[in-house]
């Protein structure tokens, strides 16, 4: 028998038994349903994740932070006071973003600086505007972000900050310009914004700011950020009437080096700052940590795929055995008729191929169909805080890899009645009642 | 007389073992010529089903020897013998045996299908199959639908498509009507005088058995008379 023959005769027993049939394929279908669903979120997190890295995340730049004691939090309870060791924050705010951990003193900053590789260091200040007011549109709370060092915005209009530049200059978030009374992203760069901080004696002053460009939300969150010169001027103005006596401290610092510096030179800083007693993080290694988290909850979500994948293998054997019982005179027949064994178990092989191709086929088609509709639908309102990110990709490639997959399964799932098929007597066969 | 087409020396054939051992054949010689027709007759559990299977190499002997045109069957790979049963034989069997819910035209062109012949090839041949069986019309019914009659034709047709040199007939009008029964058995004496293809007939009915040239008795595995019949 030739095999398109074998094809074509595998393919119409399927459709004999109509309702088997479908049974079986729809158990298939719910597991290659399931699996293409969850690969379309890994692909679709972990692309919008990419993107995210080499949008905003600058090359050369990471966090700082002095490594957490972890003597400080251990089970035996809190650890015995020192004056001369714990440096805790001056400031409310500072000691929230530490937690648990130390922070930087300006020794500590002296000392990063020092490190083989390092550029530059800039202490994250803790600037606490009280409003930003853009005309005589009233003034609205500030969140200000000044570690802009460390990521590339992803702007909507206008350009990146300068960290350069003498200017004062701002960056807001495209979800401020509708309050502060801007008609579009395009019309408010360029403009003037007056910022309003307090200093250390609780005097107002008023701080002007260049809006230099508008910013598409991220998962850092949509904060407005300031440029180098900018914070530094919003610095002084808070440390207006602060006594000497009272020191600065830092929750982190962010460091620059060399741009185009190779992975395993960046792994090498990072452990010599370990060793320094400092823990530093690219915006890489921040986002690949919320990955790894992901990736966790879709590695069970796939197990629970596989585990209904061969549940349907199980009623791949089920239905071929009784097709095999069915058709037990008609392979005494075609075995009588001279058929060989081997083209009798690739004919059964090939059913049970086609019935996992028919599900997973079946599976993964409407899986991008609900699949994308459901995607579209969350990025227009529940997703639409981070634009760019469609929650469900489909790549072929992977899709491709189901289908094979359960076409695999199938397969082995096939060998059984197939061997029972192909060993069949056709005396014995065709006597059978 | 020509050359014999199938020959068996000394056959045996035992199912089982040790005291549950059965001898269904205890030592059957024959030769079928070329062109013959013969009837294998006897009652159920004699061995005739058993020396047919075996003449028609579905089965393999115990001891003993069949011979296919002089070639020993035993001495062949599985693929040959698939291939020569494929070729050389045709079936018609008492059940029938047709693939309910295909077409009668795909039954027929079944053993086309296993031989690797081109579809527009064996469409052709299994119409001209038909048509010598006058069933031609009947070519896209469903085989489950037809009568007893027309059922056996369609396996007639089915075992003469391949242009085989020995038909087998296992009880051909076992499940027919008087009338219908002799109409088919007409069609098989047919082809064996004007087409020359062997025809071995395993019956229990001895009407049918004098039409054939020869008679082979078999009673309890063993051959116990031969007739001549003119």
């Amino acid at each position: 028998m030739k095999l398109v023959d074998i094809l074509k005769t595998a393919i119409s027993a399927t459709f004999r038994s109509k309702l088997r049939t479908t049974l079986t394929v729809v158990a298939i279908f719910i597991g290659a349903f399931t699996l293409t669903i969850t690969s379309a979120i890994g692909t679709g997190v972990s692309s919008y994740i990419t993107t995210q890295v080499s949008s905003i995340g600058a090359t050369n730049a990471m966090t700082v932070t002095k490594a957490a004691d972890a003597a400080s939090s251990s089970s035996s309870g809190p650890k015995k006071y020192d004056p001369s060791t714990s440096a805790s924050s001056t400031q409310g705010q500072s000691r929230a973003v530490s937690g648990q951990a130390s922070v930087l003193t300006s020794a500590d900053i002296t000392k990063i600086s020092s490190t083989k590789g390092v550029q530059t260091v800039s202490p994250s200040a803790q600037v606490s505007p009280d409003y930003i007011q853009y005309g005589t549109h009233g003034k609205y709370v500030l969140s200000l972000s000044t570690n802009s060092a460390l990521t590339k915005a992803d702007l909507a209009a206008g350009s990146q900050l300068s960290s350069t530049s003498t200017t004062d200059q701002i960056l807001l978030p495209t979800t401020y310009l509708h309050n502060l009374g801007f008609a579009s992203a395009t019309q408010a760069v360029g403009q003037t914004v007056t910022i309003g901080i307090t200093d250390y004696t609780g005097t107002s002053h008023m701080q002007q700011a260049t809006v230099v460009g508008i910013q598409n939300a991220t998962l850092f969150g949509g904060g407005a950020e300031s440029n180098a010169a900018l914070t530094s001027a919003l610095e002084s103005i808070q440390k207006t009437g602060q006594p000497a006596s009272v020191k600065t401290n830092y929750a982190s610092a962010t460091i620059t080096y060399k741009t185009g510096t190779s992975a395993t030179a960046v792994t090498q800083l990072k452990n010599t700052l370990k060793t320094e007693g400092y823990t530093g993080q690219t915006v890489a290694d921040q986002l690949g940590s919320f990955e790894t988290v992901i990736n966790a909850i879709i590695d069970v979500l796939d197990a629970f795929a596989v585990i209904a994948l061969i549940a349907a293998g199980f009623g791949i054997i089920n239905t071929l055995l009784m097709s095999v019982q069915e058709r037990t005179r008609e392979i005494g027949l075609m075995k009588a008729m001279g058929m060989g064994g081997g083209r009798i178990y690739a004919l059964f092989s090939f059913e049970a191929i086609f019935i996992g191709f028919l599900g997973s086929a079946l599976g993964a088609g409407i899986a991008i169909g609900v699949g994308t509709l459901i995607s579209n639908a969350l990025a227009g309102s529940f997703l639409s805080a981070l634009p760019g990110l469609h929650i469900l990709q489909f790549a072929p490639s992977s899709i491709a890899t189901i289908i094979l997959v359960v076409m695999a399964i199938a397969f082995l799932a096939g060998t059984l009645p197939a061997r029972r098929a192909a060993r069949q007597n056709p005396i014995e066969a065709l006597r059978y009642e | 007389m020509s050359t014999a087409v199938l020959e068996t020396r000394d056959l045996t054939r035992s199912y089982g073992r040790g005291s549950s051992r059965f001898d269904a054949l205890k030592g059957v010689s024959l030769s079928i010529a070329d062109g013959e027709s013969v009837a294998i007759v006897g009652k159920s559990g004699s061995g005739k089903s058993t020396l047919m299977h075996l003449l028609a190499l579905l089965d393999l002997p115990s001891t003993g020897q069949v011979m296919l045109n002089g070639n020993d069957a035993a001495r062949v790979g599985s693929g040959t013998l698939n291939r020569a049963r494929n070729a050389s034989f045709g079936f018609v069997f008492q059940q029938f045996f047709l693939i309910p819910n295909a077409s009668v035209l795909e039954n027929v062109m079944l053993p086309l299908k296993i031989a690797g012949v081109g579809s527009r090839a064996r469409k052709r041949r299994a119409m001209d199959a038909l048509k010598a069986l006058d069933m031609d019309d009947k070519a896209r019914n469903r085989a489950t639908d037809l009568s007893g009659g027309q059922k056996q034709r369609v396996v007639i047709a089915r075992a003469l498509v391949n242009n085989p040199t020995v038909i087998f007939a296992d009880e051909p009008t076992g499940n027919l009507d008087t009338t219908t029964g002799e109409t088919v058995a007409d069609i098989l004496f047919t082809l064996n005088k004007e087409r020359g293809i062997t025809l071995v007939l395993v019956t229990h009915d001895a009407d049918l058995a004098t039409r054939c040239d020869r008679s082979i008795y078999v009673k309890d595995g063993l051959i116990v008379g031969e007739e001549q019949h003119s």
